[in-house]
């Protein structure tokens, strides 16, 4: 029972020897569970890729966890603790009502917290795991735990504070502009190379009290190096960094199942982590951006020289009031609508909702065009739209409709800016030169909802505003948009009289 | 500074350069008006009108020229035979005159204009931008040319515009071709639609294809494809071969349609004749075409400039003066835009004129400058389309050269990533390593799969990702029996928030996709 060969097909016999019990549960249905669960959990990722199978998803993602946690649970470890089930109850009590009362246009802030409770649950699993004393190795094997546990703890630091500081800032509670310590690269190297040399000063000790010192300072300095690192990147960038972030809380599961030899820790870990990664790509992509330069921070601010250039000479831009853009809207066949982070700001999802009913009764063509990094989280227009009850049919992404945008009579942009900037694609000196855009500027007349001329989070003047098909619809989204629809009245009805009344 | 006002004397010349309204305006602008005596007849404005709105009268057209600072003014300066003198001999220094110049055409009288060494500004040469667009009087007289055109026509066309199913049976509708979509073709087009006509249009420049099916009215196309547009939003000259296919579609067209209206200007140069006498003998006998190009020398090789004439069978109308047969109409808004030309010129509101040649649209329709001529004004910037269009194609080529090199990098990337496992394999305990297959098997699982999610539910795959996360509960689980009671504490706050991602995470998921609907 004890040889090497059930340990190698078992993965958790480690775990099993060292407590060296017997129950009813039998290893194999255990890990029977764990392959279902993780079977669960992939099936769960593949239904998002439409959203027919996307409920379905969801409940093989809960089936799967509820799977997990039964079948940990009669692990002899574990032993039945009714702490344990207390612990789950009120952190399950405290999940849902966070989620119930969230609103949708607060789901970055709740995503970024969420991470950083996986990044804490990770850092204190390592001390625990750390502190464990039933569980002994030696050798080659003990370096390589202790290693496991250096670097769960150093993952969910770093996730942990992080993720805080996003949160912070996608809730206002920080600014959102980056900042910029004088030689911050330079203390970025300094921390990691300290962390490396804590590694080795860890690895080598081999009793708890020695070992827990440079543990909890390399901890320490994580937390911190979390922090600047999230506090360098500018508002324009917090999707790549929630991205990022929701990647790191999967790669530190990932860490805590080496550290704990759990296989459905690993798998779970590197789903998430993989996905993660995925998403930190596609918005870099949708940005033009290399990874790394995200990282490295400090973009968003508006010291670039290209903006300064291409400011000049602009001349004047036109603006337009709600009854005229009405107007505009009533005597167009098709309209496209780019929301940004001003609409979910302003929470003017439901009256654009509301406007796109409208016209789509009217009979016009009606539909919705999202740029990849709208927003401050991949996919949070569709969220805010999906919210407002907007059929997803009618909601394009940037590649499917951008060269028909030409054959679209009148875009409103509504709280987008340097999605829809054309010096992306026509000066090469831009900061943001090379971006994908929203090519609004080739129809027939673009409306601009803005609050006032000032930049968007890259800090790059726009061509846009001051295009000759471009009116600008100055005032809040919201009250914008209720002030058009008020203005445009119910369309295709026939009563003649209620027309006549409004002119 | 006071602004004149002379009665406009070439003949047939109804219109007037200011409307009592423009008066108003002109006032608000701190000058003081000078009307000749009966300028305002043709357009039906009587001097006491002009006079109510707070104009000074003058009776003699010298008086106008020789008290006023500016003069206004609609048509090219004409020698006058009622007092045996020229109007550009009137110009004098410190005096600006504003009007209808065309310097192109009008050599001679440029020369003539500079001997007072006043300042002479031409309307026909002001920039067709479109911070411009509200002093752009050819746009206005165009607009007004392409109505009339189709007034023109139909007064000389005997049948309907509209078709009708009657008692005395069937009308079939008039249709109509349109050649060249500017503001007058457009303004053809939308007069000969709203009287009930079938309406085709053709233009070299692609781009007004749009304008003209809004108008619904057909784009007619020939099959070789060349952009037509010049600078400044005008057509060029095409080459021999699509002239070639233009007028082999001309032909087609004229033996089928009723009426032709011609608009086809290039700036500086004769109107193209684009119907030749074979295409007017080919039209039915009835027919109608106006040549709004006739002042130029027409489009139409039968045009007579200023005159009807019928030439096998078909009516030729080649009046050159339309917008004087509106003179009211065209006077108003005329005058509406050199009220607007004035205000720019105005800019502090104090009645003085200041001729600022660093403004682009100033600058473009300054022709003469204290008598030296400053004309032709350096080329207006392009359209930004092309630009656009230019930017557009570096960024192509180098993602082909890296298609090239991307097998490469992956042929690399892999082979790293096996020679560091190998180094791995070869000092890492079994345990270790069994882990590390489970993961890196895992890590490609997970890539494959997320890689086909939906970009519209981003936001759900962070959230149930996130909930996923929780699975770390199960780590702290497994450390509730820990002999260390530290390790218990820190155990059991662990499972408290990896619960609460779980079940936050997995309701928001929930909560997210219920709203998805079609």
């Amino acid at each position: 029972m004890q040889s090497i060969l059930p340990q190698a097909l078992y993965p958790l016999a480690l775990i099993e020897a060292a407590a060296g019990t017997h129950t009813v549960v039998t290893h194999g249905l255990i890990m029977a569970a764990y392959l279902v669960a993780g079977v669960l959990f992939l099936l769960s990722l593949g239904g998002l890729s439409s959203q027919e199978s996307a409920k379905r998803g969801a409940v093989f993602g809960i089936a799967g966890m509820a799977l997990a946690i039964v079948a940990t649970y009669f692990l002899p470890q574990v032993g039945g603790s009714p702490l344990a089930i207390g612990m789950m109850v009120v952190g399950g009590s405290i999940g849902l009502v966070l989620a119930k009362r969230v609103e949708m246009t607060a789901m970055p802030q709740l995503v970024a917290i969420l991470h950083s409770f996986v990044g804490l649950a990770a850092v204190l699993i390592g001390f625990a795991s750390f502190l464990d004393t039933s569980h002994v190795v030696t050798g080659a094997e003990r370096i390589v735990h202790t290693i496991e546990i250096y670097l769960g703890v150093l993952i969910g630091a770093v996730t942990f504070t992080g993720s805080i500081v996003a949160y912070g800032k996608l809730d206002g509670k920080i600014g959102s502009a980056a900042l910029l310590l004088p030689g911050r690269h330079f203390w970025n190297l300094v921390i990691g190379l300290v962390c490396v040399a804590l590694g080795v000063w860890f690895v080598g000790e081999t009793s708890i009290s020695a070992g827990i010192v440079p543990l909890l300072i390399m901890t320490f300095l994580a937390c911190l190096f979390g922090v600047h690192m999230v506090m360098a990147i500018g508002g324009a960038d917090m999707p790549v960094v929630i991205s990022m972030l929701n990647s790191y809380s999967g790669w530190a599961a990932s860490a805590t199942g080496f550290m704990l030899s759990n296989d459905l820790l690993i798998i779970t870990g590197a789903l998430v982590g993989s996905s993660g990664a995925i998403l930190s790509i596609i918005m870099c992509r949708a940005m033009n951006r290399r990874f790394l330069s995200v990282i490295m921070g400090g973009f968003g601010t508006t010291q670039s020289s290209g903006a300064s250039s291409a400011a000049q000479d602009q001349g004047e831009v036109q603006p337009i009031t709600p009854e005229e853009t009405a107007d505009l809207i009533r005597h167009s066949k098709s309209i496209v609508v780019v929301p940004g982070y001003g609409m979910a700001v302003s929470h003017a999802q439901h009256g654009v909702s509301e406007l796109a009913r409208r016209l789509r009764a009217a009979g016009k063509k009606f539909e919705f065009a999202i740029h990849p990094v709208a927003g401050r989280m991949p996919g949070h227009m569709n969220v805010l739209l999906a919210e407002a009850k907007v059929p997803y049919d009618i909601v394009l992404e940037m590649d499917e409709i951008n060269d028909d945008l030409d054959e679209v009579d009148v875009v409103i942009v509504i709280g987008a800016n340097d999605i829809v900037n054309p010096s992306a694609l026509e000066e090469p000196d831009s900061p943001i030169a090379g971006m994908p855009v929203l090519e609004v500027w080739k129809a027939g007349t673009v409306i601009v909802s803005k609050r006032s001329m000032a930049t968007g989070y890259a800090g790059v003047q726009n061509p846009l505003f001051f295009k000759e098909n471009t009116r600008m619809l100055f005032g809040d989204a919201k009250e914008s948009v209720e002030a058009v629809l008020a203005a445009l009245g119910e369309l295709g009805t026939k009563h003649p009289s209620k027309q006549a009344a409004k002119v | 500074m006071q602004v004149g006002i002379p009665k406009e004397i070439a003949s047939g010349e109804k219109r007037v350069a200011i409307s009592p309204d423009g008066v108003t305006k002109l006032k608000k602008l701190g000058y003081d008006v000078l009307v000749e005596s009966g300028a305002g007849a043709g357009a039906n404005f009587d001097d006491s009108t002009y006079e109510a709105k707070g104009a000074q009268i003058a009776p003699q057209a010298s008086d106008v020229w020789s008290q006023a600072d500016v003069i206004l003014k609609v048509s090219v300066p004409q020698h006058n035979p009622a007092t045996n003198s020229h109007e550009a001999d009137l110009l004098r220094e410190g005096q600006t005159l504003i009007g209808f110049l065309w310097p192109a055409q009008n050599g001679e009288l440029m020369q003539q204009l500079t001997h007072g060494k006043g300042t002479v500004l031409a309307m026909d040469c002001i920039p067709r931008i479109s911070r411009a667009q509200n002093y752009d009087a050819l746009s206005t007289m165009a607009n007004i040319a392409g109505y009339r055109a189709v007034i023109e026509a139909s007064q000389h066309f005997g049948r309907f515009f509209t078709g009708q199913i009657t008692a005395a049976g069937k009308v079939p509708p008039a249709k109509v071709l349109v050649i060249g979509a500017g503001v007058a073709g457009l303004a053809a087009i939308g007069t000969a639609v709203g009287m009930g006509a079938v309406v085709r249009a053709f233009d070299t420049r692609p781009e007004v294809r749009e304008q003209v099916q809004s108008m619904n009215a057909e784009f007619l196309e020939v099959e070789i494809e060349e952009d037509g547009s010049g600078q400044g939003g005008y057509a060029k000259v095409m080459s021999k071969e699509f002239i070639e296919a233009e007028m082999a579609l001309f032909l087609e067209q004229a033996a089928e349609v009723d009426i032709i209206i011609t608009t086809a200007l290039i700036p500086g140069k004769p109107a193209p004749k684009l119907i030749t006498e074979e295409m007017v003998k080919a039209m039915r006998p009835g027919s109608v075409v106006v040549d709004l190009a006739a002042e130029q020398g027409g489009n139409c090789a039968c045009t007579v400039p200023g005159q009807v004439t019928v030439a096998h069978g078909v009516t030729v109308v080649g009046y050159t003066d339309f917008p004087s047969w509106m003179a009211a109409q065209s006077s108003t808004l005329y005058s509406n835009n050199l009220c607007n030309l004035m205000g720019a010129l105005t800019p502090d509101k104090d009645g003085r004129i200041v001729v600022d040649m660093t403004d682009e649209v100033i600058r473009g329709a300054t022709v003469i400058e204290q008598g030296t001529i400053t004309w032709p004004p350096p080329p207006p910037r392009l359209s930004a389309a092309p630009k656009g269009a230019a930017a557009a194609e570096p960024v192509v080529t180098p993602t082909k050269k890296s298609a090239l090199s991307a097998n490469a990098s992956a042929y690399l990337n892999v082979g790293i990533l096996a020679f560091l496992l190998l180094a791995v394999g070869y000092v890492a305990p079994d345990n270790f390593l069994r882990q590390l297959v489970t993961f890196v098997l895992a890590c490609f699982l997970g890539w494959q799969v997320v890689w086909n999610v939906t970009p519209a539910l981003h936001t759900p795959l962070m959230s149930v990702t996130n909930a996923i996360s929780g699975i770390i509960v199960i780590g702290a689980l497994v450390q509730m029996h820990n002999p260390s009671t530290w390790a218990v504490a820190l155990a059991a706050f662990a499972i408290l928030m990896a619960t609460i991602n779980i079940a936050g995470g997995f309701l928001v998921t929930r909560r997210m996709l219920r709203m998805f609907q079609r």
